[in-house]
């Protein structure tokens, strides 16, 4: 119990001293993790989208497959894309084993049957004959597009924390592909994972309330955006 | 539909965005990656040297803190630019197949097998190493690296001394790190063998004493070698041999012989010029 307790203080002592390795490694889980989460929008609302509308034979299969990504282990994606990535492998010449670039392309496949998901479940949950209707008044093809989003909000800001969430929070893709490389490619979680085995309990609490802490700061800013009524 | 071609414009956009993102560190002047055991990583000794590397040189060193197995893995399909090991019987077939050079002698120095204080096994009272370790076998738990690490690999080859079949013991294998394997032997009141500068890193935080010292089959040696570039594409040759090259200087030699004795009383490793097997 004292070790928890002496944990606790001093890894508020860090966080208020404002100790330039922990916030230099935040920074580095937000930009990581951000920019993977970004991308993961960027193709899975569009493909989410067509998921949710389009008739076509393979949808149901689509669908599931999605789903099972869903539940793919980030260990297992950073395997895969270790595999591309390390000098031996396919892409081995692009040089980007063990760099940011590497950990932002395996939580990209993290997140992106995430948004994936929740976007076409959200656009499912439209009136079907929505598009059309908004069509009939007048609208164009982009301010329809835009009306839906807006229609379907809850759905898509929720993919946004699904997938935000589960790739700021995931170690086995980041150390895999990153390597927890000081200064470069260590975040949160993978730090955690080294002080934890160099029995620097503080710090990893430390990190552990930074992660958390940052965590909530992002989900409560979509939360309230998400919850505003639309007019 | 216009909307799809919409969608595919935009999915081709962000494809091109991705590969941008990607495309970065091509043109990076020197980075080399550093294969090595958890051993050398946990208790520090590289924080301590590779920042002056770099600094000196400008070449970055990305150190990939894994098993001596998977480190030497790595070597052998050209995934990494220079190792540092500690598994002389692992290493020989990689030098044999040419895809290590240039091995050297760096640092050495001892496994220590550690247990519970009060030693439920009476291991401690044992004649030598092989009494000691049947001693475990017949009165305690063990706790093993099976990760085929050095330590895994040189804790194997004991119990074969001691002629016991691990297979038949109260043995547990965590998978993980020396520092993770250490604290759950402590927590778990078991036995484990242990590099001793590890040890001595987290002595505080572990309710583990040593065991055995000092037999002469406890000595670890950690050789450096390259990635042989004749064999591998890619490979930095270059920022790799000065980087072998700088850990046999003697200011190198000097800080790995003095690592953290201010802190232990006694030094972690023991520089390869002044170590008990000689140049290597």
């Amino acid at each position: 119990m004292e070790a928890i307790w002496d944990g606790l203080v001093e890894a508020f002592r860090l966080i208020f001293r404002g100790d330039g390795e922990l916030f230099s490694i935040a920074g580095r889980s937000l930009l990581v993790s951000g920019s993977a989460t970004a991308l993961a929008m960027l193709v899975g609302v569009p493909l989410g989208y067509l998921l949710g509308r389009a008739r076509f034979p393979a949808r149901t299969l689509i669908l599931a497959a999605v789903g099972t990504g869903m539940g793919m282990p980030p260990v297992v994606a950073g395997l895969v894309i270790w595999l591309l990535l390390v000098r031996s492998g396919p892409f081995g010449g692009f040089e980007l084993i063990y760099t940011k670039q590497a950990m932002i392309i395996a939580q990209f496949l993290i997140a992106t049957p995430l948004v994936i998901a929740f976007t076409a479940a959200s656009i499912q949950a439209l009136p079907a004959r929505l598009p059309d209707l908004l069509t009939v008044l007048g609208a164009g093809r982009l301010r329809t597009l835009w009306l839906l989003a807006r229609e379907a909000r809850l759905g898509l800001l929720a993919a946004v924390m699904a997938g935000f969430g589960a790739v700021v929070s995931e170690v086995g893709a980041s150390m895999a592909v990153g390597g927890n490389l000081v200064g470069d490619t260590r975040v949160l979680t993978t730090a955690i994972v080294t002080e934890t085995s160099r029995a620097d309990t503080e710090r990893a609490i430390a990190y552990g309330l930074v992660l958390l802490a940052m965590a909530f700061a992002i989900v409560a800013v979509l939360t309230v955006v998400q919850q505003r009524s639309p007019r | 539909m216009p909307l799809a071609r919409r969608l595919l414009v935009l999915f081709a956009v962000c494809a091109l965005a991705l590969t941008a993102a990607c495309g970065g560190s091509d043109d990076e002047p020197g980075t080399i990656i550093l294969a090595t055991t958890t051993s050398t990583y946990d208790s520090g000794l590289l924080d301590e040297l590779v920042p002056r590397f770099e600094e000196r040189t400008g070449v970055t060193v990305k150190v990939i803190a894994v098993g001596t197995g998977a480190a030497l893995r790595m070597a052998g399909e050209g995934n990494a630019d220079v190792v540092l090991v500690h598994a002389p019987e692992a290493e020989a077939p990689y030098v044999a197949s040419g895809d290590l050079v240039g091995g050297r002698l760096v640092m050495t120095n001892d496994f220590v097998v550690v247990g519970p204080p009060d030693d439920p096994a009476a291991a401690a009272s044992a004649p030598d190493l092989p009494a000691a370790l049947t001693a475990i076998a017949a009165g305690g738990r063990f706790v093993s690296r099976g990760d085929d690490s050095g330590t895994h690999k040189r804790e194997l080859a004991l119990w074969a001394t001691a002629g016991i079949d691990p297979a038949g013991l109260s043995r547990e294998e965590t998978g993980q790190g020396m520092g993770a394997t250490l604290t759950i032997a402590s927590e778990r009141r078991a036995y484990t063998l242990t590099d001793r500068a590890t040890y001595l890193a987290l002595r505080d935080v572990l309710d583990l004493a040593v065991v055995v010292e000092g037999d002469a089959r406890l000595l670890n040696v950690y050789h450096a070698y390259l990635v042989n570039p004749d064999r591998h594409d890619g490979v930095a040759a270059k920022q790799a041999e000065a980087f072998v090259a700088f850990l046999l200087e003697p200011a190198t030699q000097g800080l790995i012989g003095r690592f953290r004795v201010e802190e232990f009383g006694r030094s972690l490793f023991t520089p390869a010029v002044e170590s008990p097997v000689g140049g290597g």
